[in-house]
This record gives C-alpha cells, sequence and structure tokens, in this order.
C-alpha cells in the first residue's frame, strides 16, 4: 500500500517498520533473558532430575513443575470463564439498554478499577474473600479464591476492550436494521456480533494473559501449596505465585529453577495462543 | 470505544424473550459489577479518607511512611508514567498502523506478530521486573532510575495499547483510505487527517487502559525505579511509584495500614481527575475535527 | 499546538536529565532484604539530614539480591535478614538487629502456651485436630513460609525438621500475609516475626501470641535473649570496609542514635561501641 514515494512518506514507512519490529524483538529479548537465566539449573541438576521430580523442594534437589503448571492453567482458565459473560452482559447494557449517564459513570469505574493496584485486590481477598471461603471450607485459600478474584482483576480490562470493539460498527447499518424491522437479538446476532467476534478474540487473549501473568494477588489468596488440586477448595501454586515467594531468598540453582518457570509459563502463553489460531481457523473454515 | 450505537427505544419484533434475557444479563452483570466495586472501594475510601489532606499530597513520607505524606512519591510517579506514555504512545500506534497497512499484504506475518505481543501480555510483572532490571539498569547503565522503571512500564503495556490502537483504527474502513490515496494524499497527512481524527476516542481509550495498567503495577517498579523515598532530582534518581508505596506499606511496614488506605485513595482521586481531564479533552478535540462531524450521526454525540 | 505541547514535554524532560544530582556528592547504595529494608531506609535519611552531601539509597530485592550486589561490588551493603551462610563468603557480616519468631493462633483459641514437641508434631501432621490441645473439635490449618525464607530456615532448624516433612495447609510470603490468615481463621496456627505479631496485637488484631517452652513471645524476652527462637538482622559487605563513608554509616547504625528507629520497628537494637 506504499504508493506514495515521497521522502517523508518513506521516512514515515521505516519508522513505523521499526516500531514494529521494536516491539516484537521485546519479546526476543525476555524469552532469551528468562531461557539464560534458567540454564544453569540445567547445568547443575539435569535434564533427568527436573522432569522425573515428585514434588517441588529446591532447596532439597526437588523441582516438580507439573502442579504449578496445572495451577495456572486452570487458575486462568476459570478467571477468563467468570470474565467473559459478565463482560459481555456489561458490554450489551453500554451499547443497547442504558442512558448515556450512567455509561459514563459505568465507563469512568471500570477506567479506575483497572488502575487499582494488585496489592489492593489481593488485600481485600486476604481478609474478606478467604475467610468467606473458609466458612465452607478450610482453609480458604483455594483454586476457587483464585478464579474468582482474578476473575474480578480481569474483568475491567475485558469490558473495556469489548466496549471498544463496538466501534467498529457502522452506526448506518443499525439503524437500517431497526427501518427493516429486527428485534434487538437479531440486531446483534447479525449486524454487530459478526464485526465484534475478533475483537472479543483480542480481549480474551490479552485477559487470559492478564490472569496467568498476575502474580501479587494471587499469592494472598491461593494457598501456594505445591499440590494438583482435586476439588476447587484446595490450594494450588502458580509459576508466577511461585517465583514471587521465592525469588527474594533464591540462590544459583534455585534462581534458575524458578527463571524455568518463568520460561514455561512463556511456552504455555504461546501454545495457548496457538491453540487460540487453530480453532479460530476451524471456526472460519466451517463458515467459509 | 468512547462512542456508543444508537440507542432505540421500542424495539420492534416477536422475541421478546430473547431481548429479556439479555437485558437481565446485562442488568444482572452490573448488580455483579456494583457489588464489586463496593467491596474494593468502601474500605479504601472509609479508611483512606481520614488520612488525606493537603499536607498529605504535599509532604514526604516519615517514619517509614507511617507519617508525612506522599508527596515525593507522587512526583516520581508522576514522571514515571509521564515516561512510559511518552515511549508507550508512539510505539503502540507506530505498530498499530503497520498492522492495518501489512494486513493484505503479509497476513501470516502479522499474525505472527500478534501472537508474539499476545505472548507478552502474559509475561508475570516480576519477570518484567527482574528483565528490566538487567536490561534497562545494568545494561543500558541507568542504574535504579524513574527513566528505567518508565521504559520497563512502557515495555508491559505496549500489547494491550497496540490491541486497543488497533481496533480504534480498523473503525475506518479501507475505502475512505483508497479514496484518499487515489487523491494523491500523503501516509503522513492520511494519518493525520482521517485516520486520527476518527481514532480519537480509541487513542483516549487506549491512554485511559495504559495509564490504569502503569499506575497499578508494582512488581515491575520496585527492581527497576526502585524504593527510594525522598524528592527525585531528575529522571535519573531512584523514586518510589505510589502503588510500590501501597505495597510496602501494607505488607512491610508494621502498622502502615493507615497510610496505604489513604495512598490508595489518592491514587484512586488521582486517577478519577487524569481520566475526566483525557474524556474531555476528546470532547473539545471531536467538536473541532470535521471529520468527525461528518461520519457521526447527529444523536449519537 | 499539540506539537508544540509535545515540544516542551520533551525539553523540559531533557532539562531534568541535564540537572542530575552533582557527581562531587558521596553515594552509598544498600540492597537487600525487604525486612530490613524500612529500618535502612529511615536510617538513611537521619544520616543525610546530619550530613550534607551525601546520598544513601537503599533498595529492595531479597536478601540474595543483597548478597549478590555486595558480592558484585554493585552495592556497599547488602542486607539480609538471617546470620551468614559458608557460601556467603568472602562477605562479611555486621549484625544490626534481633528479631524472634513466634507461634500465633487466632485470639479465639484457647491455647496460651506451647512445647517444642507439639509444634514439631502440629506441622509434621501427626496431631491434626485442635480437640487433641483441649480445643474445638476442628482441624488445625498449619501455615508454613515459603522456601528460602530465612524464618522458614530457622523454625526447621530449631525444631529440627526438614521442609519436606511439613504437612502445611497453606503457604505464605511475607508476615503480614501470615497475620492476616490467622486473623480470618480461628483454626490457623503460623510463625511469623516477633515485632510484627507484637505490633499487630497492640493495635487489636485478634492475634494471640503463644508462649515457646515457657518464655512468653515478646520483645522484651528477646532482648533479654531468653526466648529460644530468635534472627539476627545483618549487613554484610566484603571485607575489609575501605570506604570511609561506609564506615560511618555503619557506625551510625550500630550506634544508640539508631536505636529509637530500629526499636519503633520492633526490633531490637544491637549497639556497638565505636
Amino acid at each position: 500500500m506504499f504508493l506514495s514515494s515521497s521522502l517523508v512518506d518513506r521516512i514515515f514507512g521505516w519508522i513505523v517498520r521499526g516500531a514494529g519490529w521494536l516491539s516484537v524483538s521485546i519479546l526476543g529479548l525476555i524469552t532469551w533473558f528468562v531461557a539464560w537465566e534458567s540454564l544453569p539449573l540445567f547445568q547443575k541438576v539435569g535434564w533427568r532430575e527436573v522432569f522425573g521430580a515428585k514434588a517441588w523442594y529446591p532447596l532439597e534437589g526437588a523441582f516438580q513443575y507439573g502442579p504449578m503448571v496445572l495451577g495456572s492453567v486452570l487458575s486462568a482458565f476459570g478467571a477468563v470463564m467468570i470474565a467473559v459473560p459478565i463482560a459481555f452482559g456489561l458490554s450489551l447494557g453500554l451499547h443497547f439498554f442504558w442512558s448515556r449517564a450512567l455509561v459514563g459513570v459505568i465507563r469512568q469505574i471500570l477506567g479506575l478499577l483497572v488502575g487499582l493496584p494488585s496489592v489492593v485486590y489481593g488485600f481485600w481477598g486476604l481478609v474478606t474473600l478467604v475467610p468467606w471461603i473458609n466458612q465452607w471450607q478450610s482453609p480458604g485459600t483455594s483454586l476457587l479464591a483464585a478464579i474468582l478474584l482474578l476473575g474480578g482483576m480481569i474483568l475491567p480490562t475485558m469490558t473495556l476492550m469489548l466496549d471498544q470493539s463496538y466501534a467498529r460498527i457502522d452506526r448506518s447499518a443499525v439503524l437500517a436494521a431497526h427501518a427493516l424491522g429486527l428485534d434487538m437479538p437479531r440486531t446483534f446476532a447479525c449486524v454487530v456480533l459478526p464485526h465484534t467476534r475478533p475483537a472479543l478474540g483480542a480481549a480474551i487473549s490479552i485477559s487470559l494473559g492478564r490472569a496467568l501473568g498476575e502474580t501479587m494477588a494471587v499469592i494472598m489468596v491461593a494457598g501456594n501449596i505445591v499440590q494438583v488440586p482435586s476439588t476447587v477448595f484446595d490450594p494450588v501454586r502458580t509459576l508466577t505465585a511461585n517465583i514471587a515467594l521465592e525469588m527474594a531468598y533464591a540462590m544459583d540453582q534455585h534462581k534458575a529453577a524458578l527463571f524455568f518457570g518463568a520460561f514455561l509459563l512463556v511456552v504455555l502463553n504461546s501454545l495457548v495462543m496457538v491453540g487460540g489460531w487453530l480453532t479460530r481457523r476451524a471456526g472460519e473454515g466451517v463458515h467459509a | 470505544m468512547l462512542e456508543r450505537l444508537p440507542v432505540l427505544q421500542r424495539w420492534v419484533g416477536d422475541t421478546r424473550l430473547l431481548t429479556g434475557v439479555y437485558w437481565g444479563l446485562a442488568w444482572g452483570s452490573l448488580g455483579l459489577l456494583g457489588y464489586w466495586v463496593m467491596q474494593l472501594g468502601l474500605p479504601i475510601f472509609r479508611e483512606g479518607w481520614v488520612g488525606i489532606s493537603w499536607g498529605f499530597l504535599a509532604e514526604e513520607p516519615l517514619r517509614s511512611g507511617r507519617a508525612g505524606g506522599i508527596g515525593s512519591i507522587l512526583l516520581a510517579t508522576a514522571w514515571i508514567v509521564g515516561i512510559c506514555l511518552m515511549t508507550a504512545l508512539p510505539l503502540s500506534l507506530g505498530t498499530a498502523i503497520l498492522f492495518r497497512q501489512f494486513q493484505r499484504e503479509a497476513p501470516r506475518l502479522i499474525v505472527l506478530i500478534r501472537h508474539c505481543l499476545d505472548v507478552l501480555a502474559g509475561v508475570p510483572s516480576i519477570v518484567f521486573g527482574l528483565f528490566g532490571y538487567a536490561f534497562f539498569c545494568q545494561f543500558m547503565g541507568l542504574g535504579f532510575s524513574i527513566l528505567a522503571g518508565g521504559l520497563t512500564l512502557a515495555c508491559m503495556i505496549l500489547p494491550v495499547m497496540i490491541r486497543v490502537l488497533e481496533e480504534s483504527l480498523a473503525a475506518v474502513p479501507l475505502a475512505y483510505e483508497w479514496g484518499a490515496v487515489s487523491l494523491g494524499l500523503s501516509r503522513v497527512g492520511i494519518l493525520l487527517n482521517l485516520l486520527l481524527p476518527r481514532a480519537l476516542p480509541g487513542l483516549i481509550g487506549a491512554i485511559i487502559i495504559g495509564l490504569g495498567r502503569a499506575f497499578a503495577e508494582t512488581a515491575a517498579l520496585l527492581f527497576t525505579s526502585g524504593y527510594v523515598d525522598r524528592w527525585p532530582q531528575s529522571v535519573m534518581d531512584s523514586g518510589r511509584a505510589l502503588s510500590v508505596h501501597v505495597y510496602d506499606l501494607t505488607m512491610n511496614v508494621p502498622g502502615g495500614e493507615r497510610s496505604a488506605y489513604a495512598s490508595a485513595l489518592a491514587l484512586v482521586l488521582t486517577l478519577l481527575i487524569i481520566n475526566t481531564i483525557a474524556l474531555a479533552c476528546l470532547h473539545i478535540l471531536q467538536r473541532r475535527t470535521p471529520a468527525n462531524a461528518a461520519l457521526s450521526l447527529g444523536r449519537s454525540r | 499546538m499539540r506539537c508544540s505541547l509535545g515540544i516542551l514535554c520533551l525539553l523540559w524532560c531533557a532539562r531534568s536529565l541535564l540537572f542530575a544530582a552533582p557527581a562531587q556528592e558521596q553515594k552509598l547504595m544498600v540492597t537487600g532484604s525487604s525486612t530490613v529494608a524500612p529500618i535502612l531506609l529511615e536510617l538513611a535519611k537521619m544520616y543525610e539530614k546530619q550530613h550534607a552531601g551525601v546520598r544513601i539509597d537503599v533498595q529492595s530485592g531479597g536478601s540474595s539480591r543483597g548478597v549478590a550486589d555486595a558480592k558484585q561490588g554493585l552495592a556497599d551493603f547488602g542486607m539480609i535478614s538471617r546470620d551468614l551462610k559458608p557460601e556467603d563468603s568472602p562477605l562479611e557480616g555486621f549484625p544490626i538487629a534481633r528479631d524472634g519468631i513466634a507461634i500465633i493462633v487466632h485470639k479465639s483459641n484457647p491455647l496460651k502456651a506451647i512445647q517444642g514437641a507439639t509444634v514439631k508434631q502440629i506441622f509434621q501432621g501427626k496431631i491434626r485436630s485442635w480437640k487433641e490441645l483441649q480445643g474445638a473439635d476442628k482441624p488445625i490449618v498449619v501455615i508454613n513460609k515459603a522456601e528460602g525464607r530465612s524464618t522458614l530456615e530457622l523454625f526447621l532448624a530449631y525444631f529440627g525438621l526438614k521442609n519436606s516433612e511439613i504437612k502445611a495447609s497453606a503457604v505464605i510470603g511475607d508476615n503480614e500475609q501470615g497475620i492476616k490468615m490467622v486473623m480470618g481463621n480461628p483454626q490457623a496456627i503460623a510463625y511469623v516475626s516477633i515485632g510484627t505479631a507484637e505490633s499487630q496485637a497492640a493495635i487489636g488484631a485478634p492475634i494471640k501470641l503463644l508462649s515457646l517452652d515457657g518464655v512468653p513471645a515478646s520483645i522484651a524476652e528477646v532482648t533479654g535473649g531468653r526466648y529460644p527462637l530468635s534472627r539476627t538482622l545483618n549487613l554484610v559487605a566484603p571485607k575489609p570496609v575501605t570506604k570511609s563513608l561506609a564506615r560511618n554509616f555503619l557506625d551510625f547504625v550500630r550506634s544508640q542514635e539508631a536505636e529509637p528507629v530500629i526499636k519503633e520497628l520492633h526490633f531490637v537494637p544491637i549497639v556497638v561501641p565505636r
């Protein structure tokens, strides 16, 4: 599309391309950094030890990552499953049902919720949510607490991004649908939804990423026991909580082990993204 | 994001049940949101209000933050967030424009880059902090500094901002761009006169989300801009961000909770003021640009 | 208009960069444990007020960061919330304060004192219910600390346990988190820093510090040296400490002037005569 050949435009083209590559190179740098820092683990402990470990006692030489990977996956996916319906409902209200004033207030509140530090969320979780769950089942710090808290944390961002996606829709199309006598559900399904689907995917990707990467709040409510949970009331430890809990005191191979956890997280994230892309491709194939 | 579809009263049609379901879902979600906001907001307002005063906002912290104020911390936070936005905004705008231009020419590449950004969004904040320390503080020689903190933060909010900006640019149909190109308008001209005005709400929206993330980030800043709470002399100085201060008071300093609530309240109020200013700017700018006036319908302003 | 605003911002930032701190200022860098950091930050500010032209930056990052930075020369002092280990050599340790570890339970728990052997059995999972300790018929919620933490290591060393032997219901990081958990759960038992627990209990938190083997858990007992579970907070530096500013600051931290600051944060000061 770069048809114009003026100097300004060519410079502009290079700047834009530079910006894009810079953004990608940041990810490359971080991945390289994490991989580099995890190397000592394999140099000192060895592959078989790491992948055959039965528990997580790094100071005694046991490095088992499985339960933590599961903890991260379960809590993040659970959080997204909670947040999506609520974000969806809110976006419906914002664009179809509510008055201008209410919409403005809600958007301001969502903007503020995005800016609340995770320690505030975590603190609330520790002081209110955990004792509440404790009434049903000890100890209260559990997978359920993590899912609920994470869901609440990613809700504002997801709602705002979903809200954003409605801007793609041509307003005259909605009016035309109304003129043709379509009701709200049909207008939504046939005029609005097709345009917002890719944006919904974007909102979910970013929110899933945020949920997988959340550290401080999860530490306070998830219980941090390295185990495979049998019920939602069991404590779990996520990869991120593991890093934050132990990094402050970790030396040498313990530190490398924590970095390998971060590396696993990046790999996990990539797998999830690839999975999402594949399902989208499959879905498109059917509808094409 | 900050525009709305026209709200039409009395939708016609026979599936009132389905409309009712959607309506119930919307109001139910609002109820849940309201409950959530009450749970988080009430303690902050109740306990924090006592501690807020002009003195609190202007003085330096004393006694590990349990006395004195947060003046130096507010300044450091302002610089950190400022650097972050000034770096992230051009970078994400450039990348979003890149996506738009190359959408047709190299779709696979764009998809790859987009996935890379999504993975970046999932990197934990503590890893960003450690990376920021290794790269900005040590490799680039910035040491513990506000500059390093701002740059690290910019890396963190890039994925979200790029996504939101991409969506807002997508609101401008490609047909308009082809028309402009066929009339001989330069790339830069198209950007400034066609894309940006139409994408302005999305731009402000991206700023609001990015700002929110920047204010909320703790772990990354602890390792890069640091822990020192005195008045920073320059961006090369170490400075404590407001979120780090709240964290320290809650978790490390015994008896620091009252100040923590007051600081959290100050954070919320600051964000409220900034967001309101951003929305007001949007309002003013929208009224001035003719592009918007032509494309939007009368009542949906 | 927007362009000029942007240019003004850029110029202002450039100006700030140019007006960085003058090079002739004397600087010290101290990094390490987040437990010790609040103490050192206040002491650094006091010292800066008394001596013009001095800047002492205190950064957090954990005990391991303190050791690593001191070894590499990135920091003049490292802060650690434990004693020196053999792998920390060639660093030298300078104790600056003492702290104890208290076993805490919820205020509603009828228990007031506990024996070391009982603690060991609870944490090993051999005693499961409060009923066995004349309490309610409810399961004990055991709260352990994360691996590598100095409080955990001290706890394990004192009771002769390995971390893999402990059957915990939850694992926490900071002391405050432990206190909040016990506050919210009447069946919980945890071990945290005495100073933190004491100060929280004093302002009304519903927790109780148990006497261990007959000695009440209080800072007074730690000062008197009677409480068995105690630890030292140290500053580490490569020996010998040559920089005069560093020597002076170290003397200041261990002097009587620093006592009120350390006491206010609920630790026991260690005073070393100059």
